[in-house]
């Protein structure tokens, strides 16, 4: 036999053999969408690890209710074409007391609206498994975690002691309140993120690709203002420019970029002569140092 | 990021480039060796010098220099690596960071693993999934003894090739006869590990001569860089040369015209029409169809994770395994392995672990310790326990048979872990070596009169009571009151007590941990025996840890164990004190005292639970008589 696996059969084979051993061995699994493309990708994955059935859990997304407008419409509709089980969870508290990125700063909205949200959501249905869409080359403390990463009855992640991970023997035994956070997708890198958006033809938010889009220039970065939740600060101008988002987070803390690409050709070209990382767009990261893994610890995927 | 010129400008070019570049192969490696050759430096280097570091990046990294770093002006590129704060803070590298990269002919991924022996899980969890060792000496510390137990887990891990990179060249002054002597040294120790190469390669991480580029401070070394060995060395292939090996992972039924069995390929291929036998059953089938995705494809190679479906309606579920019905795995219930101890808490035999390969899970007991083996100078020794990071040969002995392979035949389905029951915490990694026969040539004798008729016709149910409990806590004082009682009830009971036993069965044991463990094996069979001539048979036995416990549990058939927790305080027995056991211990005369220096774990669940303050002894014997009344058992 001549025929070998390139890299990325390899890391498409690893991921679906993690789906598939977490719904073997979990109660109840769900997989966290968050409608970008890493989460387009492990849709994929998931749809092809169980066919001809469909995938034995349900999708859950944890709305910050600041994800831009395109994304919501992108996630209702591929909710209806795709018939999956979509589960949308927002922290009711953080609701109502109006928590947002601008009066409340980044760290508090992450924590609020995202890490607190997913602690309740995980606690309300009960899981004892959770799929995210993490990659390790994204982050420091995530190229130190498990595909399996243990999280205790109070969602925390003991980064100093992790359960050792040897071959692709998982030890998925968890008591009740305990649970696990799976990462299909550990190995990949950005590149093969989008080599195999290519090579599958997976559907993205039309977001990635460049258009012309109202945006501002604030603290250095280009924001795209998407509703009226957006208030222009002195010597602010709202401007339309070609641009597009390299990553997909909530609105005010994702900075656009200026860019012609409007094919996923040029995307990628533009991707392979990056000269900054794909996190740089991230403000969420930049509050602390170490903060995504202080995130992490308190619960954060 | 890429060369921009290299770059196609057109969405043609573009789609034919990242063809090109899906067919790159890849490398998986580790890094390992002492604390402070340098390992994360060295994998700094070459993320910065193949330009995988970003701009925003290195402006952090400039920062975290400043802040964290030891390398003044330059760039500290362990701080690339070193991704948790505690890292940072001190310095060291805790768990194992997974980096990747890329040139022109292959794709990496690095595990860059830990130096610390304390730490030496999470080197063995980098390495069980590597092809290749970069195995990392400082020039001027010669071979260490964490270098030897690295080398050590590599080769056992099944890792062939290996880069001996000796580091920090420059502070030696790139001294050639520094490096033979070290080389020299290796080879010497090496010789037994049976590694297929080893490339020696001189370099300075920190300043990178022969990692990308060659040095030009070292003129009498001709060999490769490390990226250039990297990028031609040859990965075994072996896995898609070997016998079908296919654990099923997942039966995936949606619904009555469909049932696949779902996993990834360990060895071997499989094409539609193949004839595949079931590991543990003997039963054969063909492959009617092969899917992945919406696909059905003709052939799969090993890696790839798909579904099978078979010709026929044949028992398979998790943990079977589809294999070639010429070359078939062994089946066995008990087996010999290497051990790499994990655990904080010693190996000792006799404890019950739970045993988990890629797709199945039993019960098992490590029956014995064959030997431990000296990471210095490979001398086998004889042992009792091993202690974390030890490596041993054991017997184990399983619930169930398991479908296995020699490790040294298939790194997939010759690998297990063992789990600690209470905690679930992993505790071993194992290395399978072998089945032992004689689970198959000593076959259980059936016996024609069976425990359930010999009870019968004492007009009772066989059972052992286990009272556990402090020492002074009135285990001895109310089983003596229920034996009083059954004996008057024309029951027929026994009575097996701790300090008695030690007189006669157990009198070789002493009061170590190993000792304990051996001392509740023997109380725990002999129950059984007991239990299987129809006797109620009460223990009266400190037993002061669960998994012990639970051992002598498992002995038993379901409902023929009561667990009886006699719960007095501390404080009461040691007040109490009817043998000036504890006066003794709380002076520091006698060692390891359960309670005092030793600890007591209390049932979690126990079936009855008597809480003995301001209670008659007679009572609660009476409360045990009812309980076992109103359950059948008299």
């Amino acid at each position: 036999m001549t025929r070998t696996l390139s890299h990325l059969d390899r890391l498409e084979a690893e991921a679906i053999h993690v789906f598939r051993e977490v719904a073997a061995t979990f109660a109840k699994p769900v997989m966290l969408y968050s409608v970008g493309k890493d989460s387009s990708v492990l849709l994929h994955l998931a749809l092809k690890a169980f066919a001809p059935a469909r995938p034995p859990f349900p999708f859950m997304h944890i709305d910050t209710t600041w994800k831009f407008r395109e994304m919501y419409a992108f996630r209702d509709r591929l909710a209806r074409d795709l018939g999956f089980d979509l589960l949308v969870h927002t922290n009711p508290d953080g609701l109502e007391k109006g928590i947002n990125p601008y009066d409340h700063g980044s760290s508090v909205h992450t924590h609020i609206m995202k890490t607190v949200a997913l602690r309740q959501a995980l606690d309300k249905y009960g899981f004892d498994a959770a799929f995210g869409g993490a990659r390790r080359d994204e982050e420091k403390s995530r190229a130190k975690e498990r595909i399996f990463s243990f999280r205790d009855e109070k969602h925390t992640w003991d980064p100093k002691n992790q359960r050792p991970e040897m071959w692709k023997i998982y030890n998925t035994k968890v008591k009740p309140g305990q649970s696990i956070r799976a990462f299909p997708l550990s190995n990949w890198t950005e590149l093969d993120i989008w080599q195999y958006i290519l090579r599958e033809n997976i559907e993205i938010v039309p977001l990635y690709f460049a258009a012309r889009r109202p945006v501002i220039e604030r603290d250095g970065m280009l924001i795209m203002v998407d509703d009226e939740r957006t208030k222009l600060r002195p010597g602010e101008v709202l401007e339309e420019r070609m641009i597009r988002f390299r990553t997909l987070g909530c609105y005010p803390l994702t900075a656009a970029i200026e860019s012609d690409a409007t094919s996923l050709e040029a995307i990628v070209r533009e991707m392979l002569i990056a000269r900054t990382s794909e996190r740089q767009g991230r403000l969420i990261d930049k509050d602390e140092s170490g903060s995504m893994e202080k995130k992490k610890r308190e619960g954060y995927f | 990021m890429e060369n921009e010129a290299l770059i196609p400008e057109d969405d043609a070019g573009i789609r034919a480039y990242m063809r090109s570049q899906e067919h790159k192969s890849l490398l998986r490696f580790l890094t390992c060796g002492s604390v402070d050759d340098g390992k994360s430096t060295l994998i700094g280097r070459l993320l910065y010098d193949t330009k995988l570091i970003f701009e925003d990046q290195l402006a952090t990294l400039k920062n975290d220099t400043r802040k964290h770093g030891t390398t003044g002006e330059e760039f500290d590129f362990a701080l690339l690596v070193d991704g948790l704060e505690a890292e940072r803070e001190q310095g060291i590298t805790i768990d194992v960071a997974y980096r990747f990269f890329a040139t022109s002919p292959r794709k990496f991924i690095v595990a860059d693993t830990p130096g610390h022996e304390q730490y030496t899980r999470n080197m063995a969890t980098g390495a069980s999934t590597a092809d290749v060792a970069v195995i990392l000496i400082d020039a001027r510390q010669g071979v260490l003894k964490q270098t030897r137990r690295h080398s050590f887990i590599v080769s056992q891990l099944g890792i062939r090739h290996i880069a001996l990179a000796v580091n920090k060249i420059d502070l030696v002054d790139f001294s050639k006869d520094v490096f033979d002597r070290i080389v020299a040294d290796y080879r010497a120790f090496a010789r037994d590990l049976g590694f297929a190469s080893i490339t020696p390669i001189p370099l300075s991480a920190r300043y990178g001569d022969n990692v990308t580029t060659p040095s030009a401070r070292m003129d009498w070394y001709h060999g490769p860089t490390l990226l250039a060995f990297l990028e031609t060395v040859e990965v075994d292939r072996d896995a898609a040369q070997g016998p079908l090996r296919f654990p099923v992972q997942y039966v995936n039924r949606p619904n009555l015209d469909f049932r696949g069995f779902a996993g990834t390929i360990a060895s071997g291929s499989v094409k539609v029409g193949d004839t595949v036998t079931v590991a543990k059953s003997g039963q054969s089938s063909k492959v009617k169809r092969i899917v992945l995705g919406a696909d059905d494809r003709d052939a799969a190679i090993a890696g790839e994770a798909v579904t099978l479906v078979l010709e026929d309606e044949i028992e398979v579920s998790r943990g079977n395994m589809l294999v070639a019905p010429d070359q078939r795995p062994h089946v066995a219930d008990q087996l010999a392995a290497n051990l790499i101890w994990f655990d904080e808490e010693p190996l000792f035999a006799g404890r019950p672990y739970l045993l988990r390969t890629e797709t199945d899970q039993m019960p098992a007991t490590v029956t014995a310790i064959k030997h431990r083996i000296d990471v210095n100078t490979f001398a086998q020794e004889a042992a009792k326990s091993l202690a974390m990071n030890e490596i041993g040969h054991c017997n184990l002995s399983l619930q169930a048979p398991l479908a296995f392979d020699a490790y040294k035949d298939n790194r997939l389905t010759g690998a297990f872990i063992l789990i600690d029951r209470l905690t679930n915490a992993t505790v071993a990694a194992g290395l399978i070596d072998h089945p032992l026969r004689r689970a198959s040539n000593v076959h259980w004798q059936a016996l024609d009169v069976t425990r359930e008729a010999r009870a019968e016709q004492k007009h009772q149910k066989a059972v052992t009571l286990w009272f556990t409990g402090l020492s002074g806590s009135g285990k001895s004082t109310i089983a003596n009151l229920l034996d009083k009682r059954l004996f008057a009830l024309g029951k027929h009971a026994t009575l097996l007590d701790g300090d008695n036993v030690r007189h006669g069965l157990n009198r070789d044991l002493g009061f170590t941990e190993a000792d304990r463990v051996e001392n509740i094996r023997r109380v725990a069979e002999v129950a059984r025996l007991m239990t299987d001539a129809g006797l109620i048979t009460m223990v009266s036995f400190i037993s002061p840890f669960r998994e012990d416990r639970q051992m002598a549990r498992e002995r038993l058939p379901d409902g023929a164990f009561v667990e009886i927790f006699v719960d007095t305080p501390f404080e009461e027995c040691a007040r109490r004190d009817v043998k000036g056991l504890y006066a003794k211990a709380l002076r520091g005369e006698i060692k390891n005292f359960t309670g005092v220096d030793s600890p007591y774990e209390a049932p979690e669940n126990p079936d009855i639970h008597l809480r003995t303050s301001g209670r008659d002894a007679a009572d609660m014997a009476e409360e045990i008589e009812t309980w076992l009344k109103a359950r059948g058992y008299l």
